[in-house]
C-alpha cells in the first residue's frame, strides 16, 4: 500500500431492511433504510469515530464493513481489495485483518469456554499455531498485552469483572494481528471508573501496534478523546465528517450543534473545574 | 439543623442488608442525608454502590425481600420505616413518587398510556373516570407530550423512549408529589432526548415546587441538576457537599478519580485519562478499613485497618468527607491534579521513620475505631 492511500474505502453503502407481513405470501410493507448511502475513507493509523443516536445506522455500517451483513448496494474496499464481493478463502483472509470489539462484554464471550480457549480460538479457526504449547504462549502474551494476568488462562468469563471481560474481547480481536480494529460502543456497558482504563488501553495498543481504529459511540466526549476524524450519522446518512478539531471547534451541521449542545454537563462547572 | 428549617426528607444511619446464598450483601451501610423542600439532591455512584437501594428503601420497596433495614427515614417528620404497608401505599405515588431508568419495563405493556396515567390519579384521588381521564390528558400536556389526546390511546410499545419516559413522569406527577425520586431517569435515552427530559424535570420542579432526588452514575448530569451532591462508594456516602463545592474543591480521592477519568468536551485531548485502577468491590466481602483503599493511589498502610467516618470539614460544615488523609494533604493533592501533575503519593511525604499510624496523623481514638 502506498503512503497516503486509505486503508478502508466505503462507497455509497446502503442497507435496506424489508418489513414484511404474512407468512405464506410474504409481502414487503415497508423498507427501513438503516444505512442510506454512506461513503468515507479510513486512513492507515488513524482513529475514525462514528457518532450518532440510537438507530442512526452506525452499528449497521460497521457490520456491513465486516460483511457480518450483506449490503443492499455500495462497496467496501480494504487495502484496495473488494470486501463486498469477497467469498470463501478471500473473505476469511480479509477477516484476519479486520477485527471487532463488541459493546456487551457479557454476551460476547462464551460462558462455557475458558479465557485461554476464547482468546486462542482465532488461531484454531485460521489454522495457525497448530501446536498447543505455541498457542498457549501466544494467548498468554495477548492477555499480558491487554493488562490481564496470564495466570488466569484457565478461568471462565464469569470470574472476571466487566472491564476485564472487555479486555478479553480486545485480546481476542488482536489475536491475529489485525490492521483494522472496529470497536462498537466498547465502553458504554462499563462502570464509569472502568471506562477510562479501557479507553487508555485502546489508545496505547493503537500506538504500539500501529492499528487503524474505527470507533463507534453515542458519547461525544468519548469520541472527542479517541478520534482523529469524526463522522456524525443521522437516519442512515453521514451529516458531517470532519477532523476532531473542526467538528468540536466549529461544527457545521445543525444536527452536530444540537448534539453538542445536549451533552450533559455543566458547561458552567466543568469548564472551570476540569479545564 | 433547627426545626425552622426541617428538611422534607431526612435519612438517618440507614442500613440495608440482604442475606443471600453467597453471604450477606451490605447494600447500605450507615447512610445519612437530607433533602430540602423544593431542593435537589444528586446521589452519584457506580453499579453496586448502593444508590438504587437508597431510593427503593425510601419508597419501602426493599421490604418483603428478606432485607434487614435499620435507621430512620423521616419524611415530613414521619418515620417511613415505622409505617405499615398500607400507610406506605398511600404515600407511594402520592406524596412520594418515583421514576425508573427503563420506562418500557415500568409501564404496563397491555394498557394504553392515558389509562395508566388515569389509574395513577384514581389510586389517590376520589374522582370519576371521566375526571381522571381529563386530568391524565392535562398531565400528558404538562410533560410536553405532543398531541396528548392521540398519545393517550397509544400502547407503550408504540411510543419512543423519550415519550415513554415523559409518560412515566406524568404518572409520577399525577398526585403532585412533594418528593420525586428519579433513578437514572435518562440513562436509557439518546443524548438529545436526555437534555429534553432534564429540562422538563427542572421546569416541573420550578412550577410544582417538588423536591427531587436524582440517582445517577453521571457526575456531569448532577452538576446541571442538583444543588446538593452525595457520592456513594461500596454502600456508603464518601463525600457530600453543595454542587459548587464538590466540583471546585472535591475532597475524596474517589471523587477526584470520577472527575478526572471522564472524557469531557473541554479537556485537552492529548492528556491521558486518569483511570481509577481496579474495579468496584463486592458488597459481600468489602475491603477492610477504608473501602476505597485498594484502589486509592494515596492510601497508606494504616488505611487498610481504619474505617473513616463521614465528617464535616473544619470551617465548612456543609461539606463532609470520609477520608483518612489530612485536609492540607488533600488540598495539596487536588491542586496538583488540577494543574495536570502527578502528585507524590501521600505516604512518601510523611516522615518515614515513624510508625504508619503516626504518619497517617491518626489520633488514638481513631485508631481504636
Amino acid at each position: 500500500m502506498s503512503a497516503g492511500a486509505p486503508l478502508v474505502q466505503v462507497r455509497g453503502l446502503v442497507k435496506h431492511f424489508a418489513v414484511t407481513r404474512g407468512i405464506v405470501l410474504k409481502r414487503t410493507v415497508a423498507v427501513v433504510r438503516a444505512v442510506d448511502g454512506v461513503s468515507f475513507e479510513v486512513m492507515p493509523g488513524e482513529t475514525l469515530g462514528l457518532v450518532g443516536e440510537t438507530g442512526c445506522g452506525k452499528s449497521t455500517t460497521v457490520r456491513l464493513m465486516m460483511r457480518l451483513l450483506e449490503p443492499s448496494a455500495g462497496e467496501v474496499r480494504f487495502d484496495g481489495r473488494d470486501v463486498t464481493h469477497a467469498r470463501g478463502a478471500q473473505l476469511k483472509a480479509l477477516r484476519r485483518e479486520m477485527q471487532m470489539v463488541f459493546q456487551d462484554p457479557y454476551s460476547s464471550l462464551n460462558p462455557r469456554k475458558t479465557v485461554g480457549a476464547i482468546v486462542g480460538e482465532p488461531f484454531a479457526i485460521h489454522h495457525l499455531e497448530p501446536d498447543r504449547a505455541g498457542r498457549r504462549r501466544r494467548v498468554r502474551e495477548l492477555l499480558e498485552m491487554v493488562g490481564l494476568s496470564p495466570e488466569r488462562y484457565d478461568r471462565y468469563p464469569h470470574e472476571f469483572s466487566g472491564g476485564q471481560r472487555q479486555r478479553i474481547g480486545i485480546a481476542r480481536a488482536l489475536a491475529l494481528g489485525p490492521r483494522l480494529l472496529i470497536a462498537d460502543e466498547p465502553v458504554s456497558a462499563l462502570d464509569v471508573s472502568i471506562q477510562a482504563q479501557v479507553l487508555n488501553l485502546l489508545r496505547e495498543l493503537q500506538s504500539e501496534l500501529g492499528l487503524t481504529l474505527v470507533f463507534i459511540s453515542h458519547d461525544l466526549s468519548v469520541i472527542r478523546y479517541m478520534c482523529d476524524r469524526v463522522a456524525v450519522m443521522r437516519a442512515g446518512k453521514i451529516v458531517e465528517l470532519a477532523s476532531n478539531e473542526q467538528l468540536y471547534g466549529a461544527p457545521r451541521a445543525p444536527y452536530t450543534r444540537e448534539l453538542l449542545a445536549s451533552v450533559p454537563g455543566a458547561r458552567r462547572d466543568r469548564r472551570t473545574i476540569l479545564g | 439543623m433547627s426545626a425552622a428549617a426541617e428538611p422534607l426528607l431526612r435519612v438517618e444511619d440507614l442500613r440495608v442488608s440482604f442475606p443471600t446464598e453467597d453471604g450477606v450483601v451490605h447494600a447500605l451501610d450507615g447512610v445519612s442525608y437530607e433533602v430540602a423542600r423544593g431542593g435537589t439532591l444528586g446521589i452519584v455512584g457506580e453499579s453496586g454502590s448502593g444508590k438504587t437501594v437508597c431510593a427503593l428503601s425510601t419508597m419501602g420497596l426493599t421490604r418483603g425481600q428478606g432485607a434487614e433495614v435499620s435507621g430512620r427515614i423521616l419524611f415530613q417528620g414521619r418515620d417511613l420505616l415505622a409505617l405499615s404497608e398500607r400507610q406506605l401505599r398511600s404515600l407511594r405515588g402520592g406524596e412520594i413518587a418515583m421514576i425508573f431508568q427503563d420506562p418500557l419495563s415500568a409501564l404496563h405493556p397491555l394498557f394504553k398510556l392515558g389509562a395508566q396515567v388515569a389509574e395513577a390519579v384514581r389510586a389517590h384521588q376520589h374522582v370519576s373516570r371521566a375526571q381522571a381521564r381529563a386530568r391524565a390528558l392535562e398531565l400528558l400536556e404538562l410533560v410536553a407530550i405532543p398531541e396528548p389526546g392521540q398519545r393517550a390511546n397509544a400502547y407503550p410499545h408504540e411510543l419512543s423512549g423519550g415519550m415513554r419516559q415523559r409518560g412515566m413522569i406524568a404518572m409520577a406527577l399525577a398526585n403532585e408529589p412533594k418528593l420525586l425520586i428519579a433513578d437514572e431517569p435518562t440513562t436509557a435515552l439518546d443524548v438529545t432526548v436526555q437534555a429534553q427530559i432534564l429540562a422538563l424535570l427542572a421546569r416541573l420542579q420550578r412550577e410544582l415546587g417538588m423536591a427531587i432526588v436524582i440517582i445517577t452514575h453521571d457526575l456531569a448530569m448532577v452538576a446541571e441538576m442538583a444543588q446538593q451532591i452525595a457520592v456513594m462508594y461500596a454502600g456508603r456516602i464518601v463525600e457530600k457537599a453543595p454542587a459548587e463545592l464538590l466540583f471546585s474543591a472535591p475532597q475524596h480521592p474517589y471523587t477526584w478519580g470520577l472527575l478526572r477519568s471522564i472524557p469531557t468536551l473541554e479537556r485537552p485531548r492529548d492528556e491521558r485519562l486518569a483511570a481509577i485502577p481496579g474495579a468496584p468491590p463486592s458488597l459481600i466481602e468489602r475491603p477492610s478499613g477504608c473501602h476505597f483503599h485498594p484502589r486509592c493511589p494515596y492510601a497508606r498502610p494504616a488505611h487498610a485497618r481504619i474505617d473513616p467516618a463521614l465528617q464535616p470539614l473544619a470551617g465548612r460544615p456543609q461539606h463532609s468527607v470520609a477520608c483518612l488523609l489530612e485536609a492540607p494533604e488533600r488540598a495539596r493533592i487536588w491542586s496538583e491534579l488540577r494543574a495536570g501533575r502527578t502528585p507524590a503519593p501521600a505516604a512518601e511525604t510523611a516522615s518515614g521513620a515513624k510508625g504508619s499510624d503516626e504518619a497517617a496523623g491518626l489520633t488514638a481514638a481513631q485508631r481504636r475505631r
